[in-house]
């Protein structure tokens, strides 16, 4: 056993390194180090980046454009990326989608849609959850009927995040309400701009405007927009739950939290001295940090096993619950560090908007947004008690 | 020993918890918060008619001589409706400091109106290096010629905006700590205004202006007892704020727990959400005792006093955090949207543990004193 990395691995990093620091343009790193929203122009603008250096879709096999990776070489990139305070990937084309097209879909649609989504042509969006199925996603109700060489689908679509910039949405819909929950459900890839669909804010706590309601009313899909056989697209979504996960933990931003994190407690005064010479708050990032330590390993674990050929299954359900907790602790400990400084909520700068605020003011910003928009991880993507319903069912057999 | 209220307590209680379920429900506090301003609302004016502005203070001062039961009471229903009016920063906290060192002069000119519900104070001590310490401010007073000059800037001042008065911290030529009364009108205050994320109103103030001799209201020991009496009320009444809004939070999660269904049953039938509904109930229960123990400790000496409200908030804090983030995860999706009523709740009782020390200082204070604390 050895867990130092190899040299080729530190030559890989070293190399991550540079790119980042050549290729991030830094009004964009400055947004992200400080919190503020990014607009779909900078998404895009640092996606095609990516994509002219060849690095937008590691997870890819390499004949459609990926980078052929090991899984420690994917997880360097995370960990140097968040470093480097670059945004993070837009995951519905590059990490969600495409790979279910790839393994699912026909000839025909990874020759339009693969290229499209390397070169940011196209905007993705998921459209699983709906306002009756959420933890009970296979409840769903949006219908798609046969109309010859189309679908008619009807129904409602919610949680839709950076719905309002998307051009196409993956969907699950139910094309046979005659079979058993999963058996009815297809896999629709739907271009937005069709007519009879509408999209609606959802404002989040945080103030932001992260996620959507999609209104489907009569939107006719081609039946070629199909991937896998009717009746499969439960497979479909099954596959990409489980795929990718290799950034599940969210590891690279827990590193990067947890080192903003003890910049503020230096920064900020307790009782005299520094917040981290306080010893029960010092005792409390310690114990962030032991726990990050630990989930390091765990996560190298799942990933050694999936590059010896065992594809991760509930493991990812570990990562999962841990990494978000740990992500949550993080954003919870920050806020708490900065005080009453914590408290404004300077709206129009995290909105990118407003550049009159001091130093101090743009540094605690985006804290308690940020802590309440973490909350989302341990809801989204399978909220944190379905994943210790997994674990109990599939790892411990209860 | 004995739990229960007196009659005029529950009179009280019953007369505030009416008020808050008729005026501000979700609907009615996003209107107050919207036509926010420098006049009093329709509310605050209602409370002055009740004797709730009253309440605080002594009769020797025109107040009603409330305790702090009284307080409580007030307070944990203030929570319930997450009543979006400064009951605690412009009125409690300033108006016990002007009632203890201000002279006639400054009661009449200040204090009577306070009381009336005509306007406002605010408490500016907060500072980008003082975190939650008081004492030890860097905007500075010097004197000449019968004035002071005072330069320095104030952060997150809670209520300043709606304030027409200010009572400002400041050290003094000698080190000592100084507390002055300054006009919000005075010339070389110049102050940022915004929002928090829990819906309160608060200021950045840069102070750079000269005062007469009398604008002193007090400085030194005399200075400490009165901020740390006041703030013991202050954080006592933040306890019971929480525990109001954190029964409101658990309602709410357990109604919609038992509305929502997801795979064929109500949640409230999942045996994991059963237990996690009962962690909040026995955090609320706690939190609610621990209210009552700061509530009734404010007449005990100084140090007595202290450590318990410590304690209280430091448990709070806590307790409250543990229910907002249940209150939100239990909800899914809909406990993160600014729709959601919980999601109000959450945020006041994270933001809540802010104000005046968090659970992290008070904390300290109680690891500090543990083994000589009686
Ligand atoms: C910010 C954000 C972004 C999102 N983005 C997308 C998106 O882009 N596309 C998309 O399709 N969806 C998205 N979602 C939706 C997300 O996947 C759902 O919120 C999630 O599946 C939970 O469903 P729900 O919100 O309906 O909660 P519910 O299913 O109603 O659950 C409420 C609570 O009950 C718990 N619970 C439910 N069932 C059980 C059980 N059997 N045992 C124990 N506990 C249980 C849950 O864990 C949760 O705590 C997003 C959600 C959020 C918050």
């Amino acid at each position: 056993m050895n867990l130092q990395f190899t040299t080729a691995e530190n030559a890989f990093r070293d190399e991550v390194r540079t790119f980042l620091a050549e290729a991030l343009p830094s009004d964009i790193q400055n947004k992200v180090r400080l919190g503020q929203r990014l607009s779909a122009e900078e998404h895009v603008r640092w996606q095609n980046r990516l994509n002219e250096r060849g690095w937008l879709a590691p997870g890819w096999p390499v004949e459609h454009g990926g980078t052929g990776w090991s899984p420690v070489e994917k997880y360097i990139f995370e960990e140097e990326c968040a470093a480097a305070h670059a945004p993070t990937i837009v995951p519905f084309g590059v990490n969600m989608v495409a790979p279910v097209i790839i393994r699912f879909g026909s000839e025909d649609q990874k020759r339009f849609y693969l290229p499209r989504i390397l070169n940011n042509t196209d905007w993705w969006c998921q459209g699983y959850s709906e306002p009756g199925a959420g933890s009970d996603l296979a409840s769903l109700k949006t219908r798609a009927e046969r109309d010859g060489d189309y679908y008619i689908v009807n129904g409602q679509k919610t949680w839709t995040t950076l719905g309002q910039h998307a051009n196409q949405m993956f969907c699950l819909v139910r094309t046979d309400s005659q079979a058993k929950k999963q058996a009815g459900i297809s896999f629709l890839l739907i271009d937005m701009n069709t007519p009879g669909i509408t999209v609606r804010p959802i404002i989040t706590l945080d103030g932001a405007h992260e996620v959507n309601e999609v209104f489907l009313d009569d939107v006719r899909v081609p039946v070629k927009n199909r991937v896998g056989d009717e009746g499969e697209g439960w497979t479909c979504a099954k596959f990409l739950l489980t795929h990718e996960r290799t950034g599940i933990a969210g590891l690279g931003h827990a590193k990067q939290a947890l080192r903003h994190l003890k910049d503020v407690a230096r920064r900020q005064p307790h009782r005299g001295r520094a917040l981290i010479e306080s010893w029960s708050f010092r005792e409390q990032i310690a114990r962030a940090e032991l726990e990050l330590m630990a989930l390091e390993v765990t996560n190298l674990r799942v990933l050694a096993a999936a590059r010896d050929g065992g594809a991760p299954g509930a493991e990812s359900s570990l990562l999962k619950i841990r990494g978000s907790e740990l992500r949550q602790r993080l954003s919870d400990l920050t806020r708490r560090a900065l005080g009453p400084q914590a408290l404004p909520f300077f709206a129009d700068f995290l909105a990118g908007n407003d550049d009159s605020l001091d130093e101090e003011q743009a540094f605690a910003a985006a804290a308690s947004t940020q802590y309440f928009n973490r909350r989302k991880l341990s809801i989204y993507g399978g909220a944190n008690e379905i994943q210790k319903n997994i674990v109990a069912k599939t790892i411990l057999g209860m | 020993m004995d739990f229960s209220l007196s009659d005029e307590q529950r009179m009280l209680d019953e007369t505030v918890s009416r008020l808050v379920a008729d005026r501000c429900n979700p609907e009615q506090r996003r209107a107050l918060i919207n036509e926010r301003s420098t006049s009093p609302s329709p509310l605050w004016r209602t409370f002055a008619e009740l004797g709730l502005l009253a309440m605080p203070f002594s009769e020797a001062v025109g107040g009603l001589g409330g305790d702090g039961i009284d307080m409580m009471l007030i307070m944990q229903s203030l929570g319930r409706g997450l009543v979006p009016e400064a009951y605690l920063d412009g009125l409690v906290i300033p108006g016990m400091l002007l009632a203890r060192l201000g002279d006639d002069a400054q009661r009449d000119r200040w204090l009577i109106p306070l009381l009336e519900g005509q306007h406002q104070l605010a408490l500016a001590w907060h500072e980008a290096s003082s975190r939650y310490e008081i004492n030890t401010p860097t905007t500075c007073a010097t004197r000449s010629d019968n004035r002071w000059k005072l330069q320095g800037r104030k952060q997150v001042v809670l209520n300043a905006p709606n304030a027409a008065a200010l009572l400002v911290t400041a050290r003094l030529d000698d080190d000592v700590l100084g507390l002055f009364l300054v006009p919000s009108e005075s010339e070389g205050l110049r102050r940022r205004d915004y929002a928090t994320l829990d819906d309160q109103y608060a200021s950045d103030i840069d102070i750079d202006f000269t005062l007469p001799a009398s604008a002193l209201l007090a400085s030194g020991e005399n200075l400490r007892t009165a901020l740390d009496e006041a703030l013991a009320m202050g954080r006592a009444a933040l306890c019971a704020e929480a525990v109001g809004a954190m029964e409101r939070a658990c309602e709410q999660t357990l109604d919609y727990l038992k509305e929502r269904q997801q795979f064929g049953t109500p949640l409230s039938r999942q045996q994991a959400l059963q237990h996690r509904m009962v962690d909040m109930y026995l955090h609320l229960e706690q939190a609610r005792s621990m209210a009552i123990l700061a509530a009734t400790s404010l007449t005990l000496p100084d140090e007595q006093r202290d450590y318990r409200v410590a304690a209280a908030k430091a448990y709070i804090g806590e307790a409250a955090q543990f229910v907002a983030e249940q209150a939100i995860q239990l909800h899914g999706g809909m406990g993160m949207t600014e729709e959601c009523s919980v999601a109000h709740y959450a945020k006041r009782l994270i933001l809540i543990d802010h104000a005046l020390g968090d659970r992290d200082y008070h904390l300290d204070t109680v690891i500090a004193r543990l083994d000589t604390a009686a």
